[in-house]
């Protein structure tokens, strides 16, 4: 009897997971499979599965240099983008951290990138660094066409890329800097301590903690950006900023190569896994709470 | 040269509230002050002051004959101990410790060498390498101590610094502070809420209520002579009784009308009420100075003639209802009632009293405080 109720009592828990499991199933957990079934097929033009070629999409692709030319543009990418956006919320969330008035409008200022779309954002910034009508190159005397110069195209979009993500850090930091005790930084003036010692002493410590969650999201963040590349770039001039997520798109969607496109995706799946590994297990060694 | 002076130091906080008042002191090298107070009466405010760590609204602070106002908290060379501790949470206790040395760029073997010694005189050594979350309270404690001391610092302040122990070890540790300080001779304020840490620790204590200075003395001085009726009640525990009392002055001393009771006042008391001219005064007794018998030399319940009928006989005692009686070990509050107010007596255990009871209370005239009415000043 009592078994059966524990049974009963069991299946009702297992009930409530059900409508999240369900979404998770149809969003993520199917496309995910059709994904790895994708990448092991030759395609016709409509994505179905035609041809079993086992792993040859991805022999392929370890044959080809513009995937790993690819590969490259996208760790220059995220490396820019995640150095620069950490550390533009951190600025703004220290500066904001300082009780003056107005501070209001800094902190709204400081986290609107996040409610920005990339693609809006994108477009502003078309204009921002046009040749004839942008105002970059008024402000800097320049004559140079941003977007189109193999040199510049991916700095641009990275840094613009990191300044959509800062908002989101800028929030991150401003919690966790609100997360340390005020009076440590009392002791430290009475003990002799100047502000910069005060920062890299008691500041950047206290925020180890979120620094490490915070640049794991960075990361996949990062690897994420589309839409900013779609609009200002499209993955040129030439393959300057073809980073990996437009490669997958530009050949599911331009070369109609699904099998190649899901077996990038696949590759670019093991590659976040294995970084977010890699970093979980630094910080059970690095970071003390 | 004093080693720091406040002179006239006020503080108003950006909210307009004035949290101290007009506060002058001067605090002398080696000494151990201790400035106690009810929660909420500025001591905090004071020490930040001293410290840097808050502005000083208007008055003087000087520092070796120098003057400290717009000096930077690091420049003062003063350590200060905090309530919660402050330890940084992410540095080990040597890194703690060893923290102003280090922001001072001094030398990594002198300061090895520091932290040793100053880790072994709180007996810590065995901690250094922990952090600040694997710490006891006491040990905590010790740490911060550590990191006050370290540099001989010219003044040491500590706020509360014993708040957040237990009993037990708040007993031990202001034992232990004491020695420190005995032996380190460092010049030291020291803020505390609690009377008895006060007592215990001083040679010199301030006695603060709402901002302002009530009395600087010796713990001996402010039990015996409370210069006003808030000192006499704040120190000592339990408190010190007030009873409301009539002066009627008489050709040979003075009579006291506390309701119907008629005490003698005789001596030199009944000079200075009579100099003084107070016709409402409180009559402080401290609990310690009742008792249940009557002392040999104060016996005299004989009913003086030429007095009402209804009026009790002069004397030192009380008609007083006992209310309720606790237990301390050794002695025994006794609470009891008079006119509607209840008031404490300490007796020792054995004596035989009951709840409910009637009794008849004595008091020590010798012992007791007279403050005038309308100013609360001592008389
Ligand atoms: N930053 C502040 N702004 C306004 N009022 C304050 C501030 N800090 C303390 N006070 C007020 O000043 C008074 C004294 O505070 P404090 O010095 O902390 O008292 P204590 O340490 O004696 O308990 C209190 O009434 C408190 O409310
Ligand atoms: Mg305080």
């Amino acid at each position: 009897m009592k078994t059966v109720m524990k049974m009963k009592q069991r299946l009702g828990a297992y009930l409530f997971f059900v409508p999240c499991l369900t979404i998770f199933a149809l969003f993520l957990f199917y496309p995910f499979a059709k994904t790895i079934y994708l990448s092991l097929y030759k395609t016709d033009k409509l994505g179905q599965a035609k041809l079993f070629v086992g792993l040859g999409n991805y022999a392929e692709l370890f044959t080809s240099e513009s995937f790993f030319h690819s590969l490259l543009v996208t760790f220059i990418f995220v490396a820019i983008v995640v150095s620069v956006s950490m550390l533009l919320g951190l600025i703004t969330a220290l500066l904001v951290n300082k009780n003056f008035p107005g501070i209001r409008v800094f902190s709204t200022a400081y986290a609107l990138p996040m409610a920005i779309a990339s693609s809006a954002a994108a477009l502003i910034f078309e204009i921002m660094l046009d040749p004839t009508i942008g105002i970059i190159d008024k402000v800097l005397g320049t004559d140079i066409n941003w977007l189109h110069d193999e040199r510049y195209a991916l700095v641009c979009v990275a840094l613009l890329t990191a300044w959509l993500n800062s908002g989101i850090n800028y929030l991150y930091f401003s919690a966790g800097l609100a997360n340390i005790d005020e009076a440590i930084y009392e002791r430290a003036s009475v003990d002799g301590a100047n502000e910069w010692q005060k920062f890299t002493r008691l500041t950047l410590p206290g925020l180890s903690p979120i620094l490490f969650y915070t640049v794991v999201v960075n990361i996949i963040l990062a690897f994420q950006s589309f839409g900013q590349v779609k609009i200002l770039t499209e993955g040129g001039p030439g393959e300057s900023t073809n980073l990996i997520v437009y490669s997958i798109y530009r050949d599911a969607f331009f070369n109609f190569r699904f099998g190649g496109a899901a077996a990038q995706s696949v590759v670019l799946f093991t590659m976040i896994m294995i970084l977010t590994l890699i970093m979980f297990k630094l910080e059970k060694r690095g970071v003390k709470y | 040269m004093a080693k720091l002076a406040l002179e006239n130091v006020r503080k108003i906080y950006k909210n307009g509230y004035e949290a101290v008042h007009n506060f002058s002191l001067e605090i002398e090298e080696g000494e151990f002050l201790i400035l106690v107070g009810p929660s909420g009466c500025g001591k905090s405010t004071l020490l930040r002051m001293i410290a840097g760590l808050e502005d000083i609204t208007s008055g003087e602070l000087w520092m070796d004959g120098e003057i400290g106002n717009y000096k930077e908290p690091g420049e003062r060379n003063l350590a200060m101990v905090f309530q919660n501790y402050a330890l940084y949470p992410n540095m080990s206790v040597y890194d703690n410790i060893a923290f102003s040395l280090s922001v001072r760029k001094k030398d990594k073997e002198e300061i090895d060498r520091k932290v040793h010694e100053t880790a072994k005189l709180l007996g810590i050594e065995q901690l250094l390498d922990r952090r600040p979350g694997e710490l006891s309270g006491g040990q905590k404690q010790r740490v911060a101590i550590g990191n006050a001391i370290i540099r001989n610092p010219r003044a040491l302040l500590m706020d509360e610094p014993l708040s957040n122990l237990d009993a037990k070890l708040r007993t031990q540790m202001r034992v232990e502070l004491a020695a420190l300080q005995h032996k380190m001779k460092t010049t030291t304020i020291y803020v505390t809420h609690d009377q008895t840490e006060a007592m215990t620790l001083g040679s010199r204590i301030v006695v603060m209520k709402e901002g302002e200075m009530q009395q600087v003395d010796t713990p001996a001085n402010l039990y015996d002579a409370p210069a006003n009726k808030f000192v006499a009640g704040f120190i000592g525990t339990p408190s010190m009784n007030f009873f409301e009392a009539q002066a009627v002055r008489e050709e040979e001393g003075v009579l006291l009308l506390v309701g119907e009771h008629r005490i003698r006042l005789s001596g030199e008391d009944a000079a200075r009420l009579r100099a003084h001219g107070a016709d409402k005064v409180w009559l402080g007794i401290r609990p310690e100075d009742i008792a249940v018998s009557a002392p040999q030399e104060g016996r005299q319940t004989e009913r003086r003639p030429g007095w009402k009928e209804g009026l009790l006989a002069d004397g030192n005692y009380l008609e007083v209802l006992i209310t309720d009686i606790e237990l301390l070990g050794a002695e025994k509050l006794l609470i009891f009632l008079l006119y509607g107010k209840k008031y404490v007596a300490k007796v020792p255990a054995e004596t035989q009293v009951k709840t409910g009871e009637q009794r008849r209370l004595y008091l020590n005239m010798a012992a007791a405080h007279l403050f005038d009415c309308a100013t609360e000043k001592r008389i």
